[in-house]
């Protein structure tokens, strides 16, 4: 009778860290498995990949000094000391305890070690340089905290994630959890995994971070669009990064 | 502007090389409308030109219907070792140029 209860536990606790995972590991699908075989072909073509762009520029601002210091200056080679470094973003810093993407922690870099202006979100600089540190991670699994000081921060994406908003009154959970892999009009819904941001979309003709594409879905359902940076989208973002676990790094993504 | 050609950098006389180009421009349609609802102006890449050894072997009149960021691919056949240079020009007048060299053996 104990082991029968044991084992009943056991399941319930098995059965609760399965629902706790939206989609299942082994149906996870990255943004690039809903495309067409024209823009899949594009973004794994190294040269033709238009968000390379970004990422040769990024490359160079790297090395170039900005205030006292460049990136390379403590950070040396990208290729050694930034490989699988977005894998695990966002995160949260150990020093101040808020939560950090990349965008800012580079910036947070800047302005406390390098003594340079922090970059404005969106700018090509920036953009140039996420997508370059984040290319260094090219096909490792996305692999996000959610311990420890994370939590909150997790518990409040997950809520944001089933947050009804706007006019349509959807959260993302509606189309991305509960309809993925379906038609809506000519394009078919993604799972919406963060996992190629930066990423260069052709609606917009130019290269765009993870918030932007938040940005566009919020203003999709008609709802109101926060500002870049606000804690809310941070939340939400470590919510994504732990729901596509174990999905590879495909920055510079191609999205339609 | 930025761009990135991408050539053999080596090959046999004779060979058909692939070339290939990507220009970082925002291809302004002329369409488009700014937040206050101004018309944007034109700004394309209107003349992209390849020349091969001081030769030209390609050239093409772009307009508002090629997409921000032109990739542009062509053949050519490899005759003497040198640079192949692109030359563009944008409706503004700004121009830009990149080159590349090639060393043809045989």
């Amino acid at each position: 009778m104990k082991r029968l209860a044991l084992a009943a536990v056991a399941l319930a606790a098995g059965v609760a860290l399965a629902q706790e995972r939206p989609i299942p590991p082994g149906d996870l699908k990255s943004g690039s498995a809903f495309l067409g075989s024209d823009l899949r072909a594009l973004q794994n073509d190294d040269f033709a990949n238009p968000g390379m762009l970004w990422v040769e520029r990024g490359e160079k601002l790297w090395s170039e000094p900005a205030g006292k210091l460049a990136c390379a200056s403590c950070h040396k080679d990208a290729a050694v000391s930034m490989r699988g470094v977005v894998a695990s973003y966002p995160k949260v810093d150990k020093a101040n305890g808020k939560l950090l993407n990349l965008d800012g922690r580079i910036n947070q870099c800047r302005s406390e070690r390098m003594g340079a202006e922090p970059l404005r979100y969106e700018s090509e600089e920036l953009l140039a340089l996420t997508a370059y540190i984040a290319r260094q991670s090219l096909r490792l699994p996305i692999k996000t905290s959610i311990e420890g000081a994370a939590r909150a921060h997790f518990e409040a994406g997950r809520a944001s994630y089933h947050l009804r908003r706007g006019q349509m009154n959807l959260s993302c959970a509606h189309c991305h959890d509960a309809q993925w892999g379906k038609r809506l009009l000519s394009e078919t819904i993604s799972q919406g995994h963060p996992n190629a941001y930066p990423a260069y979309r052709m609606e917009w003709q130019a290269m765009g971070s993870l918030e932007r594409r938040l940005r566009a879905c919020l203003s999709g359902i008609r709802a109101e669009m926060l500002p870049y940076g606000s804690q809310e989208y941070l939340d939400l973002e470590l919510y994504l990064a732990w729901r596509a676990q174990g999905l590879p790094i495909e920055t510079p993504g191609v999205r339609r | 502007m930025a761009a990135r050609i991408q050539i053999p950098r080596e090959a046999r006389r004779g060979d058909v090389i692939e070339v290939r180009i990507l220009i970082q421009h925002p291809m302004e349609t002329g369409y488009r409308h700014d937040d206050v609802g101004h018309l944007i102006k034109r700004n394309v890449i209107n003349v992209l030109s390849c020349r091969y050894g001081g030769v030209e072997v390609f050239r093409a009149d772009l307009s508002s219907g090629i997409s921000a960021n032109p990739y542009v691919q062509f053949y050519t056949v490899a005759e003497a070792s040198g640079d192949l240079e692109f030359k563009w020009i944008d409706d503004e007048g700004q121009q830009g140029s990149e080159r590349q060299s090639i060393v043809v053996k045989g």
